[in-house]
Parts: C-alpha cells; sequence; structure tokens
C-alpha cells in the first residue's frame, strides 16, 4: 500500500478527533443491503511494483509494436517521429499533474500553453480561432454538426462518403437522439471525389456539408466548389482533417473557405495508443462564430498590476453556467495532448513541418510507384498526401492484411473493415506511408504483398 | 534573459503600493528563480527549427492535386534548447498534486504514481494502431477485458462500454443507452430529472441527447428530496441523473428507495460515479440499484489530470442496459482469444447498440495506467483508499467546522469532501478572497462556489494520498486565512501577492476576446 501515507496510529487519533469508534461509523449512511465486509472476493490482493511490471509487461509483450515490423496503418491514426523533449516537457509534474486552471494566478503554464496552442491550430488551419481542444477528431465532427445546426436554425447535414466511416457513424448515433437528419452516401471508388455528387445534395434545408481533407481514400480535392455552393444555399462548410502533417503541404481548408475545421491532432506529438487519448481539433473561420463554439477557450488579459496574463474566458457557453442550454456538455479537454502537439509544432516550426510533410510525400509517391508494379494490384489516387488506395486483384483486403500480418507486414487498413457493408470497397486496401518509413519497408511490403496476393 | 523578442514584449514587473513585496523591480522582469516567459511568436522564427529531417528538392514533383501550399502558416519555431527551457519555464508558473495539497473538491486531485506512466509508455501499449490486425493486438484487447472485469466486479454490474472518453461523454453514454431501451420498447419518454446537486454536465448531457431536463430540490439536510422526486415521476419520466456520493459530499441514503420508485415508473436510473473513489470497494452500485454509472478513471484510479485532460469514463450498465452498450467492445472466445466486435450486424449485438460515440476503442493509454493502480492495490488496498479519503475528509470537516459555516455537518459523516459556506465573513469578503489567500499559503484553493446549494461554497476533498501531517498543516493555513476573512481583513482582498500573477481581470477577457496571438501593429 505505498500509496497510502496514513499510519494506523495516525488513523486512530483522526477517528477520536472525529470522535467515531471505528471507520464503520463514517458509512452509516450506507444501507445495510449495500455494506461490503471484506474486501471484494474475486479480485487479486495489493502487489508489489515488481509483479505488478511483471504482469504489464506481459501483457505489452502480446502485441506487435508498430516500429518491430514494416508499418503502413492510417485512416485517422498516425505513426510519426516524435522528439525525445515531448515526452520530457509533458512529464513535467506541474503539467502533468495540474488540473482545469480554474485559479489561473497558479495555472499561468498552462493557460500560457493553451493560448499558443489555439494560435498554432487557428493558423494551421486557416481560421481566426480555434478552441483550446476536443476530445478526437471523430466527437469533434459531431460538435461540428451540432454547431452548424444551432447557428443555421436547420436541422439536415449533408455528409460526403468519403467522410471516416467512424466519424460519419458517431455523426449518424448523436443525430439519432437529437433529431437532426444526416444525409450520407458511400463513397464511389474512383480516381477524384464525387463532388457533384455532393453538392447536388445541399438544398435549403442543408445545415452544413461535411467534407474530409485529404478524404478516406486518400484523396485531395479543392473544397472551395463545394464551399461555394453549400454558402450559396445559406449552409456551413465543415471540413475534417485527420491528418495535420498533410496541411504543411496543402492548401489550409480555411483558405478553401470552410467555416468550421476540426480535426484529429494525434498525429503531431501524441501517439498511436490503441485509439485514445487523442486530440480534437476545432476552429471556426469567422470571428462572429466563436460563442457557438463548444469546449474551453483561453483568451489573454491583464492583472491586478497590468502584467499580461491568461484565462479560461467566455465560460457563459458551457455547462457548468448554462447547464441544458450549454453549446455542449463537454466539461474538460485535452490538456496534456495538446501539449504533446504544441510541443511538437514548436520544435518543427513553420520549416519543420513544412519539410515533414514533404518528406511524407516524398516516400508515398516512392511507395505508390513501388506498389503499382505489383502483378494484380493499382493506385486508384491521382492526387494524395501520404496516404493513398490500392485496388487489389483477388482476394479481400481483409484476408490481405491478415496475410501480411502473419508474415511479419503491418500492410495497411483493408477499407472493408471500414465499410463492412460495401462490397465495392472489399478489395481496396488503404496504404499509409510517413517520414518513419524507409525504403526497405516498401521493398518489403512490395514483395510480400505480391506473395500475399498469388 | 530570455532569447531575443522580436516584438519587444517585456513584462513590467512593478513593486505594489501595499508594499506586500519589497524589493527593486528588475529589467527582465524575473524574480529570481520566477521566470517569465514570453509567448513562442515572440521568441521564434519561421526559418528555426528544433527537429533534423532531409531537405526535400522545392521543385521535386507532387501529387497534391494542383492544392500545394503556397502562402505561409504562419508559425514560428525553436530549437531544442529553446523549446525545453520554454516549457520548462512555463511548467514553473503551475500548481499541481507533485507541488502540494491541492484539495480541489470533486476533482480528486490524488497522487499520480510514476510505475502507471513508465508501463503505458512500453510500445506493446504506446506504439500500436487501434486498426492494427486483430492478432496481433491481442494483449491490448486482454487490458481492457480485465479493466473491464475489474470495473463490473467493484461495481456489481454485469455490463461495461469501454469507449467513452470522459466523464461527461460516459454520461452521455449512459443516457444514450437509456433512451435506445425505451425506444426498443416503443416508449417515447421525453424528460431526465436532474437533482439540483448535480454536476452541470448532467443537465447538459440529457438535453443533448434530445432530452428535456426537469430539476428537483434538494432537502435542508443536502441529499435529494425524495418525496418531490416521487412526486414528479410519471409515464414521461426516462430517467433520473443522481450523484452518489452527491456533490455535497454525502452519501444518499434513501437511494434504494429512488431506485425501486423510479424502476416501478418505468424509468431507468442514471448514478453519476464521478465520486466513486468515496466508496471504491466498500459499496457496490448495482446493489443500490443503478442502471448505469460512469466512472472517471482518472479520478477514482489516478490517472494523471494533464491540466484539464485526457479524462477516461467507462460506464457500467445494469441487465436491463447491457444490449444497448455501444460499439465497439471487446469479446473472449471460447478458445481464448480477444475479438473486438466492431460491427453492428453481428450476433452479440443483437442488433439494440446504440452505435459508435468515438472513432477507436477508447482511452487506451488511460486504461493502462488505470489497470496498473488497480493491480497496484489489490482489493484489499482499495478498500483501504476509500477509508482513508473519508476518513481524511471527516478529520478536516470535524477540525474546522468550529471556525467556518459548515451547512451539512449534522447531516452525517461526509464522504471523501467537506463542504462549508461563507457566512459571517467580515467587511465585503468573499470566498474568492478566501480562497486567494490560501495562494499566498502555498495552497491550491479548493472548489469554490460549487455546489450551487450553498451560498459562497467551498468543497475540501483530500484524497486518499496525503498524509496526517500535511492535512494537519493545510488546517492551520485554512484556519488562519478563515481567522483573517472573518475579521475583515481588506488586504485578502488583493491577494494573491505572491503567485506567479495578481488577480487577473476576466471580465476583460470575456468582453473584448483576444483568443490567438497577432503581430503587433506598427
Amino acid at each position: 500500500m505505498r500509496y497510502l501515507p496514513l499510519t494506523d496510529t495516525d488513523r486512530s487519533d483522526m477517528l477520536a478527533t472525529i470522535g467515531a469508534s471505528s471507520i464503520d461509523d463514517l458509512f452509516v449512511d450506507v444501507p445495510e443491503v449495500a455494506r461490503l465486509d471484506g474486501p471484494i472476493r474475486d479480485l487479486p490482493m495489493h502487489a508489489s511494483e515488481m509483479a505488478v511490471e511483471r504482469h504489464m509487461k506481459g501483457l505489452a509483450s502480446k502485441n506487435l509494436a508498430a516500429g518491430d515490423a514494416p508499418f503502413f496503418l492510417g485512416a485517422g491514426a498516425y505513426r510519426h517521429h516524435i522528439p525525445a523533449s515531448v515526452d520530457t516537457v509533458i512529464q513535467r509534474g506541474e503539467f502533468l499533474t495540474a488540473y482545469t486552471p480554474y485559479q489561473p494566478e497558479i495555472a499561468q503554464g498552462t493557460l500560457q500553453m493553451l493560448f499558443e496552442f489555439q494560435t498554432q491550430v487557428a493558423r494551421l488551419y486557416g481560421c481566426a480561432v480555434a478552441n483550446a481542444s476536443l476530445y478526437d477528431g471523430s466527437t469533434a465532427c459531431w460538435e461540428a454538426v451540432a454547431m452548424a445546426t444551432r447557428v443555421t436554425g436547420r436541422k439536415r447535414a449533408v455528409l460526403s462518403g468519403a467522410l471516416h466511416p467512424h466519424y460519419a457513424q458517431v455523426v449518424k448515433t448523436m443525430a439519432h437522439f437529437t433529431g437532426d437528419e444526416i444525409a450520407d452516401a458511400q463513397p464511389a471508388i474512383q480516381t477524384e471525389p464525387d463532388l457533384e455528387g455532393l453538392i447536388s445534395r445541399i438544398d435549403d434545408e442543408t445545415a452544413c456539408v461535411v467534407v474530409q481533407y485529404p478524404d478516406i481514400l486518400g484523396r485531395i480535392s479543392d473544397l472551395s466548389k463545394v464551399a461555394e455552393a453549400a454558402h450559396a444555399k445559406g449552409a456551413l462548410l465543415v471540413a475534417v482533417n485527420t491528418e495535420p502533417v498533410a496541411l504543411g503541404a496543402i492548401k489550409s481548408p480555411g483558405e478553401l473557405g470552410a467555416d468550421i475545421v476540426v480535426g484529429e491532432g494525434q498525429a503531431l506529438g501524441v501517439g498511436l495508443q490503441f485509439g485514445g487519448p487523442y486530440l480534437g481539433l476545432f476552429a471556426v473561420r469567422d470571428l462572429k462564430h466563436v460563442r457557438q463554439m463548444p469546449g474551453r477557450l483561453c483568451g489573454e488579459t491583464v492583472d491586478a498590476e497590468g502584467r499580461r496574463g491568461f484565462v479560461l474566458t467566455l465560460s457563459t457557453r458551457e455547462q457548468h453556467i448554462r447547464r441544458e442550454k450549454a453549446t455542449s456538455n463537454i466539461c474538460t479537454n485535452s490538456g496534456l495532448c495538446a501539449l504533446a502537439f504544441t510541443t511538437h509544432m514548436t520544435l518543427l516550426g513553420e520549416k519543420g513541418l513544412r519539410q515533414l510533410a514533404a518528406e511524407n510525400h516524398r516516400l508515398a509517391c516512392l511507395a505508390a510507384d513501388r506498389l503499382a508494379r505489383v502483378p494484380g494490384v493499382s493506385v486508384l489516387n491521382k492526387a494524395f498526401f501520404n496516404e493513398f488506395t490500392l485496388m487489389l486483384d483477388g482476394k479481400p483486403a481483409r484476408d490481405i492484411v491478415r496475410d501480411l500480418a502473419d508474415r511479419g507486414v503491418l500492410g495497411g487498413v483493408s477499407l472493408g473493415r471500414l465499410y463492412p457493408g460495401v462490397e465495392a470497397l472489399q478489395q481496396a486496401l488503404l496504404v499509409t506511408v510517413t517520414e518513419l518509413t524507409t525504403e526497405e519497408d516498401i521493398e518489403t511490403l512490395a514483395t510480400e504483398l505480391e506473395e500475399a496476393i498469388r | 534573459m530570455n532569447a531575443p523578442n522580436k516584438s519587444g514584449w517585456k513584462p513590467e514587473m512593478q513593486v505594489s503600493e501595499d508594499g506586500m513585496h519589497n524589493g527593486p523591480s528588475t529589467t527582465t522582469g524575473n524574480r529570481a528563480l520566477m521566470l517569465e516567459e514570453p509567448l513562442i511568436f515572440e521568441i521564434g522564427h519561421a526559418e528555426t527549427t528544433g527537429v533534423d529531417l532531409p531537405d526535400v528538392d522545392p521543385n521535386a514533383p507532387t501529387r497534391l492535386g494542383g492544392l500545394d501550399r503556397s502562402e505561409p502558416i504562419g508559425l514560428v519555431g525553436l530549437t531544442e534548447p529553446e523549446t525545453v527551457r520554454h516549457y520548462t519555464r512555463l511548467s514553473r508558473q503551475n500548481y499541481g498534486i507533485d507541488l502540494g495539497f491541492f484539495p480541489l473538491g470533486s476533482c480528486t486531485m490524488k497522487h499520480n504514481p510514476r510505475l502507471n506512466e513508465k508501463l503505458a509508455r512500453l510500445p506493446g501499449f504506446a506504439d500500436i494502431h487501434p486498426l492494427a490486425p486483430q492478432s496481433t493486438v491481442q494483449g491490448a484487447l486482454e487490458v481492457i477485458d480485465q479493466l473491464g472485469t475489474w470495473l463490473k466486479t467493484l461495481t456489481g454490474m454485469p455490463g461495461v462500454a469501454m469507449s467513452p472518453k470522459a466523464g461527461a461523454h460516459g454520461e452521455l453514454c449512459g443516457i444514450l443507452a437509456i433512451r435506445a431501451a425505451h425506444e426498443a420498447r416503443g416508449d417515447a419518454r421525453e424528460v431526465v430529472l436532474v437533482p439540483e446537486s448535480a454536476h452541470g454536465t448532467n443537465p447538459a448531457t440529457a438535453a443533448f441527447a434530445g432530452y428535456k431536463v426537469e430539476d428537483i430540490p434538494a432537502t435542508p439536510e443536502g441529499r435529494v428530496d425524495v418525496e418531490a422526486l416521487k412526486a414528479r415521476l410519471a409515464p414521461d419520466v426516462a430517467a433520473v441523473m443522481i450523484t452518489n456520493p452527491n456533490t455535497c459530499g454525502l452519501f444518499e441514503k434513501d437511494f434504494r428507495e429512488i431506485a425501486d420508485a423510479v424502476h416501478v415508473a418505468g424509468g431507468y436510473v442514471y448514478c453519476d460515479g464521478a465520486n466513486f473513489n468515496a466508496i471504491v470497494g466498500r459499496v457496490r452500485p448495482g446493489d443500490l440499484g443503478v442502471d448505469a454509472m460512469h466512472i472517471n478513471l482518472h479520478k477514482t484510479f489516478s490517472t494523471p489530470h494533464g491540466g484539464g485532460g485526457p479524462g477516461s469514463g467507462p460506464v457500467v450498465f445494469s441487465e436491463a442496459l447491457m444490449p444497448f452498450a455501444p460499439l465497439p467492445f471487446v469479446r473472449k472466445d471460447a478458445n481464448g482469444e480477444f475479438a473486438l466486435v466492431e460491427e453492428e450486424a453481428r450476433e452479440e449485438t443483437r442488433g439494440q447498440t446504440f452505435g459508435r460515440m468515438t472513432a477507436f476503442h477508447g482511452q487506451m493509454g488511460m486504461f493502462t495506467r488505470a489497470l496498473t493502480y488497480m493491480l497496484s492495490h489489490g482489493a484489499d488496498g482499495l478498500k483501504q483508499v476509500a477509508e482513508d479519503a473519508v476518513l481524511n475528509a471527516n478529520y478536516i470537516l470535524r477540525s474546522l467546522e468550529d471556525i467556518l459555516h459548515a451547512p451539512f455537518a449534522d447531516s452525517g459523516p461526509c464522504m471523501h469532501e467537506a463542504l462549508f459556506g461563507d457566512r459571517d465573513f467580515g467587511g465585503d469578503l468573499s470566498t474568492l478572497d478566501l480562497a486567494k489567500g490560501l495562494i499566498d499559503e502555498g495552497y491550491h484553493p479548493m472548489t469554490v462556489y460549487f455546489p450551487l446549494v450553498v451560498h459562497g461554497a467551498m468543497l475540501v476533498e483530500p484524497t486518499e494520498t496525503e498524509s496526517k501531517a500535511s492535512i494537519d498543516q493545510f488546517i492551520t493555513a485554512f484556519r488562519h486565512v478563515a481567522e483573517r476573512a472573518l475579521a475583515g481583513d481588506e488586504t485578502l482582498k488583493q491577494a494573491p501577492y505572491y503567485a506567479p500573477r495578481r488577480r487577473l481581470d476576466e471580465t476583460a477577457a470575456a468582453r473584448k476576446p483576444k483568443l490567438a496571438w497577432e503581430e503587433p501593429q506598427e
């Protein structure tokens, strides 16, 4: 019980001060039906640090870490190099073990960091304001749809078929309960996204159009056409980005006319972690929408001596004040993940982010060309950043991924896993390449894929 | 000196007129070990970088669909030493549990064991992809399964959903399952009842799930008014959301009676489990008639709060709600292998799951930390956790009730937190002034102005990881500041004096929001 400082003497002294004869006296309000006598059976007793370490290492060893195999998975979670100093920073106890900055005078470290983070995200997205983060990209996507319905007073969202299916499912789950109407489609298997089809579904009842950029098949397209069409009908454009590194190479969604830009920040500084914790990014292009934003915002102000300082602000949008009229029920953010993101972004800077993006793209182009030469394989995309879709001639991609794993290669994400019911996508394999991919890894994938597909 | 500062910004450090901190002003704005730090945008440059990446030929052909970025993003970089120094300096302007006692009521700031951090960083946990082939992530699925088993056993509830990302997300999960269960039996109910003492997230959650919210008053003893609640029960009530132990720090004695009445009326009982740390190992919520309850892993099982997140909010379910739990979930096959159920069509879901509420499988990084902590404490240690947390809170309540108004001191023992009110302060001093005074004494203040049922509330939660000596020292400091407040010591109105910042103007921040850095105008 190494985490419990009270001694038995302390305990009896304290009970005496309270005027209780035993600890049970402090639980008298628990009805008898719910009182437990001894420790709960069926659970182990306390264990030493060594024993716990052994147990957890045993569990960890049953997993194949991404770094231990040629690795090509993406689809909303990306493996990038994380500079060692990022972990040094987030392990500082004053960041790691702090709470929400409710007392700003002794939380300036967290608050200034969040202000810097908000500025970085807003600039990356081409927006006026970003919040201090949400849970992850998928929940941020629903929050954007909910915000669009508040802003426009309309209840219909048009989802691109090439929006990450998990994101679309989160939106549909929530909309079912709020009574919002969702129009979505499956992605057409073609070189370029079907923007005309998307635009044709926008009407006078549409609150927003949701597009992913680059999309789930890795395709990149000019959002400004969709933005114009949406704005012409009084709807908002929501752009979703799952790979922030891409924005070091391509135009920002804000620049292309998106009104709300949301995304997943995991790729910078956070790490894969089997799906979480991740980091939801959320920004609006126009300052006038700021009071409809969900989540926390950090703002600049001055202290009683006129010195610059930072506080959480505009909290009259939030649940602890507005209760059932709040913009969202969220009461936290991903503070520590935001710190990892902003630290990594600070290390990269403008120059580093652009170099990182260029290196990702260079290796992805190399991989696409090499894999296209594998018999029975073709590359669907004309345009892409660091992930693209392979069309396989033969076995379903799910089986190929399993075969590749048996051969020690984590070869990509089967789009059939993401779209289980869609026949046309069963032979599509999404391959992702980052700066951590070596030319050797690409060659290994090509060789093993050739074997697996035979 | 700090790095070159292109905006020319320099903090103006003045000596206050009240003479509370004497000494000359410094040219840097620093005060010995207390260092001022500009924003990265004021010290960084577009061409500076702290990483060494290959140079890519700028004229290399791209396949970016003609959308190549031409304009600058507007980011700045720092080298590695500058980066480490910047964030280290910022960290020194923060209070964290590693620095000292952090008695924020309802927030449960306890020691964060570093073993949890070390093990969560094993590549076998930290470096695995959520869509990796299932044969390559069996250990991760086993962690989810083991943690789920602990949560089900500790709560006496048969089902668990692991994917919710935080406490409020867990509330949403529970309420969506309740709504799905009503829908499945063709029973369209519209109202969720929320007692006054509930967390602000509860009504927001119910509204976000499409419900109308109605308040239920509290009794003068600080508990749910059972008669008022029973009187409101009707066929339009979908659920009641109750926090237990509640936000007045009290155990809801009549919980079982309330739950039975709600069930008879065809509704479900949602329990906000944010305060589970007070009863873990001593009470199983399943025995009280709970249908759904979220558990804040960061509060009860010590995953660090990280300045406000990330959290993790798994939800346990009764038999009645289990079929409606969200996707995905982990199943153990007969052959001992773990499988992830991701699709609604699979047999196990019986087509009743309410769907998916987040992209992947929840906060895996928090799961490994929480499981590590549970294994360290074991069933016996967790029971001791609840007992010590409750003992520490009652010790504070009884040690300060003679000087501070303790509105529910006669309502029975408090659980994990002691609640005080602001009656009898001299002058126009407020709870906020007392809180800021505690900062000068080296403490993070308790939670203030919450719960709303008590005027000028002060909610003190010591948790189980404080020693008697540390609590005694806090009591002495609190008593001293309280005496000053009672005596109307006006200097408290200017506190804090010794923090990195004096009182910050929150009104100005909201009136003219400045939410991003902008290049100063010439």
